[in-house]
């Protein structure tokens, strides 16, 4: 180590010695701090209102939907973050706390699946949702489809009729075919849902009304889509969850050619009179937790909103939009996202053209388009995937990749880059013990080639700790 | 006065050597790793000429200010009695006590028969320098990384990337064992007789006795003034004051100064020494390069009976469910014929010849490689691992703080073309082979290019691929083991080298 490492480590440990009393006596403080990993910062102060929620309706079967959704997919655990993280349990109390606050505020769309939550989702979710009237919430819930030992008929109908034990409920609101165009594409879905039956079979359940609305939801490879709305005379889809937000809206396939521009894909919709479920609208945080330069930009534009207030009213200021999902693991998520639609204040088209130049800004950076969603965990070797690419998007965003030992920054820059990501990552889950057996990859909704990101991670770490160029 | 001199230095010394051992982060070592470096028996072993005879001519001149000052165990003895005399009616404990000859005399001569013989670990037992090293490493060390993983925490929660975590690990048993027991041994010794010690075992106190009797300075007790009042004596951590007889023993005299305030008859000064002797001091008492070979038949392991167990894999779980993390199971040291020592050794024996055991290395490797072997026949000698950490290349830290030439410095450049070992391919443990995915995490990570992933059957270019050696190109730096995905063993494995060769 060179003498002027040396002396910026010296500064900054004194600096860091001269705050930490007042860090640990403000607990409170770092509380706070946490809140930046799961995306929302609560930067809206101020009430939150109650019975001003913005609703849509259904054109098929007149449900009064709240615009914001409720995503079960990110649960909080005991140890007060996301329930997919670690292998702690699920908080029920802080569930049925979050569930009890959003009914109150006007939320009546709660979605989740058998597969969310290590499994857990639909449990937590039917204790909390039991204790209201069943009139006052619709339940969406998925046939999910991650283990080929889930696809045959029986295996099928064991896991609908065990998502409504999980649930509590005789008939369910909404079912979606989860996740239809991941991995295998078109021979995939063909086998899951149509060569079995498992499609017809839902299509009778409609019929007998345990089923109130059938759709799916769609991620990957676009035929699908297309092949099931060429085919809606015949389904009826009731409605169709797509990913959506300011990001995706033009550069989906920019940022992965395998993937699909949501313009396209809510054109789809709405040409039909589908409504549109989003799934995605802040992109698991990354629209929150955005670069410096990007906060500036949203904040010079309306000081007093959150960053992620812009990615919500975007999702549902279209029309064709029928509700919002949001995955809320903590309490100022719920609030924030409450403000944003009690009641939404629509964008105007000046609006929607500076969004659009957020997102071309934005594409300058070169993140890595996780959206911690954890479909492809648990890695059989260990490794905590997500948490790696979140950790190097993370400084990505705050300027701490630094391109060569030339760099301005580079002492300081490498040190935020290892020691954080031994602090985000234990050394047994890193990058460098991915062997690319590849199991993950065909579970990735965002379509990443998760074995070649974490080696190009795992030889930048190696380039870092080398101090190679 | 020189009092105040010597204990100010004494601090300051016991202080920067004991921060070598705390700091984990390699940045002291660069300013004060000469501390180090000039300990009498690591400088020894290394033939550093320069430091031995710069402290004999030292002791020649001011008696054994070596163990006043630049021991820390010395000064760790010194802190212990200092605190023992605080109590009410113990300041003055101490009594003249004549020398034990054969004792002193004895150990010394086992020390060298040992050092001869190359039996290591007997020479690290006695060592002074190491025993403090042991101490620091195995009770001190946890303690400040503990403190450090607690800031760490603390910066994490704050967003800080001032401090960062370490792995706070118990390296070996019989090491830490060893390390407690000296130190409850000086503790008690210190707290009752003072330098008992360093007067009657320590080998490197011995040696210096016999240039200490022919300093040029030092304290006399002139007996027309003194009035028999033995407060001198009772002050006398080395016990070798006899105010009766107004007699001084030079040789277990460390140079304290402590005498010369406590006289309140003016009675102890210091002296320039009259007549001259010096002509005697010139037989150095070792020879650290033996011709005698060591045997390397010592290979027997501890336990024979630990056989390598079938490695139950963790096995690719099917996915049902979104989230969660793999259980991943702790990796077992497997058996290795030839023990691993760091790339600046050179060779087996040449390490066993130099060690001290003093577990420098061991405290400043960063990368959980090195610890003191539990092996008999090498017992606390340093050696490597690989399932925790690997060797990493940029890394040299072993080899810039030995202060006994045991590992001699190296370049980066150099490591990477020093073969210390090989990997050793085991079959059944293979990934590739086990759960039937393609793997290649060693052949990718290995920094020599000397594993090649080849189709597993030769006659089917499709197989699935496996890794082969170049044993040319390997430098056993253990980065394929530590990345093997299979647990508890490796897949791959590194057997050490007796002797190191270059590329």
């Amino acid at each position: 180590m060179s003498n002027q490492d040396k002396k910026n480590k010296g500064l900054s440990r004194r600096d860091f010695l001269k705050t930490i009393g007042a860090v640990v006596a403000a607990t409170g403080l770092t509380a706070c701090a946490d809140g930046k990993q799961n995306g929302v910062s609560p930067t809206s102060a101020g009430e939150v209102p109650a019975g001003e929620m913005t609703y849509r309706t259904s054109p098929t079967t007149g449900d009064r939907v709240s615009l914001l959704g409720f995503g079960m997919m990110r649960l909080p655990s005991v140890g007060g973050r996301s329930a997919r993280e670690g292998n702690e349990a699920i908080d029920q109390d802080m569930v049925n706390e979050l569930v009890d606050y959003a009914i109150a505020h006007g939320v009546n769309y709660f979605d989740t699946s058998p597969a969310y939550c290590q499994g857990k989702s639909e449990h937590a979710t039917g204790i909390a949702l039991s204790r209201h009237p069943r009139d006052k919430y619709y339940i969406a819930t998925k046939l999910s489809n991650f283990s080929p030992s889930t696809w045959s008929r029986e295996a099928s109908i064991a896991m609908y009729h065990n998502s409504m034990k999980e649930l509590q409920v005789d008939y369910l609101d909404y079912l979606l075919l989860h996740g239809i165009g991941m991995g295998g594409g078109m021979e995939e879905f063909e086998n899951r849902y149509m060569k079995n039956g498992v499609l017809d079979f839902l299509l009778e359940e409609r019929k007998a009304g345990r089923i109130r609305n059938l759709g799916f939801s769609y991620h990957g490879d676009v035929r699908v889509f297309d092949y099931l709305l060429s085919r809606h005379d015949e389904y009826r889809w009731d409605f169709v969850q797509i990913q959506l937000n300011y990001l995706d809206w033009k550069y989906a396939k920019q940022i992965n050619p395998r993937n699909t521009d949501a313009e396209y894909l809510y054109g789809e919709l709405v040409k039909r009179g589908i409504p549109a479920v989003i799934m995605e609208p802040l992109l698991g945080g990354r629209l929150s937790n955005v670069p410096g330069t990007i906060v500036a930009r949203l904040k010079q534009r309306e000081p007093e909103m959150s960053v992620a207030s812009w990615a919500f009213r975007f999702a549902g200021s279209l029309p064709g939009v029928y509700t919002v999902l949001s995955g809320m693991t903590r309490m100022e998520h719920l609030q924030d996202n409450l403000r944003t639609y009690s009641p939404l204040k629509p964008l105007t088209e000046d609006d929607f053209a500076f969004l659009q130049e957020t997102a071309t800004e934005m594409m300058r950076f070169d993140t890595i388009p996780c959206n911690d969603c954890k479909y492809c965990m648990p890695c059989p070797y260990g490794l905590d995937i997500p948490a790696i690419l979140l950790h190097y998007n993370k400084c990505l965003n705050e300027g701490n990749i630094p391109e060569s030992s030339q760099d301005e920054n580079y002492r300081k820059a490498r040190r935020a880059f290892l020691v954080g990501y031994d602090r985000s990552v234990p050394k047994l889950r890193q990058a460098s013990r991915c062997i690319g057996c590849n199991q993950c990859s065909p579970h990735c909704p965002q379509r990443i080639d998760i074995p070649t990101e974490l080696h190009r991670i795992d030889a930048y770490v190696e380039r870092l700790k080398q101090e190679i160029g | 006065m020189l009092r105040k001199i010597r204990v100010t230095l004494a601090v300051v010394f016991f202080l920067a050597v004991t921060a070598l051992f705390l700091d984990f982060t390699g940045t002291i070592h660069a300013w004060l790793g000469w501390t180090a470096k000039i300990q009498f028996l690591p400088a020894l072993l290394a033939l550093n000429v320069g430091v031995v005879v710069g402290l004999i001519v030292l002791t020649l001149l001011f008696g054994r200010v070596y163990c006043s000052v630049i021991c820390p165990l010395g000064v760790f003895q010194d802190i212990v009695s200092w605190i023992s005399g605080r109590r009410k009616k113990k300041r003055y404990r101490f009594s003249y006590s004549p020398e034990v000859k054969w004792l002193r005399y004895g150990v010394l001569a086992l020390f060298v028969i040992a050092m001869i013989a190359g039996v290591g670990s007997f020479v690290a037992l006695l060592a002074p320098y190491s025993s403090y090293g042991r101490i620091a490493s195995n009770l001190f060390a946890p303690i400040y990384r503990w403190g450090n993983n607690l800031l760490a925490y603390f910066a994490g929660r704050a967003e800080s990337y001032a401090f960062y975590e370490t792995e706070v690990w118990l390296k070996s048993l019989p090491t830490f064992i060893i390390a407690a027991g000296t130190f409850v041994v000086l503790i008690v010794l210190a707290w009752r007789n003072g330098r008992t010690y360093c007067n009657t075992i320590c080998p490197v106190g011995t040696v210096l006795s016999f240039f200490s009797r022919f300093s040029l300075f030092r304290p006399v007790l002139e007996a027309e003034k003194c009035k028999n009042c033995s407060l001198c004596s009772r002050q006398c951590k080395a016990a070798c004051i006899d105010y009766k007889n107004h007699r001084i023993d030079y040789s277990r005299c460390v140079a304290c100064m402590d005498c010369l305030d406590t006289c309140k008859h003016d009675a102890i000064h210091m002296q320039y020494r009259w007549k001259r002797h010096n002509r005697l001091a010139t037989d150095k008492q070792e020879e650290p390069t033996s011709p005698e070979r060591i045997d390397t038949a010592r290979r027997s392991f501890l336990s024979g009976t630990a056989v390598l167990v079938t490695a139950s894999m963790v096995k690719a779980q099917e996915m049902k469910v979104d989230g969660g993390l793999a259980v991943i199971e702790d990796k077992k040291i497997p058996m290795r014929a030839t023990s691993i020592v760091p790339p600046g050794a050179w060779s087996a024996r040449h390490f066993a010849q130099h060690c001290t055991a003093c577990q420098l290395c061991v405290s400043a490797c960063p990368n959980d490689v090195l610890r003191p072997s539990s092996d008999l026949q090498r017992l606390m000698l340093p050696e490597m691992s690989y399932e925790r950490g690997y060797c990493r290349p940029e890394c040299t830290r072993c080899s810039d703080v030995c202060p006994a030439g045991a590992i001699r410095p190296i370049t980066v450049a150099e490591k990477s073309s020093t073969r210390i070992g090989h990997a050793v391919w085991v079959r059944k443990n293979c990934i590739p082979l086990t759960d039937g995915v393609e793997c290649g995490n060693c052949a990718r990570h290995c920094p020599s290019g000397a594993i090649l992933m080849v189709p597993s059957d030769s006659g089917d270019k499709n197989s699935v691929r496996i890794p082969v050696v170049n044993a040319e190109r390997c430098i056993g730096c253990g980065t394929c083991e530590n990345l093997c995905p299979a647990r508890p063993f490796s897949a791959i494995y590194v057997e050490g080298h007796t002797m190191h060769s270059v590329m």
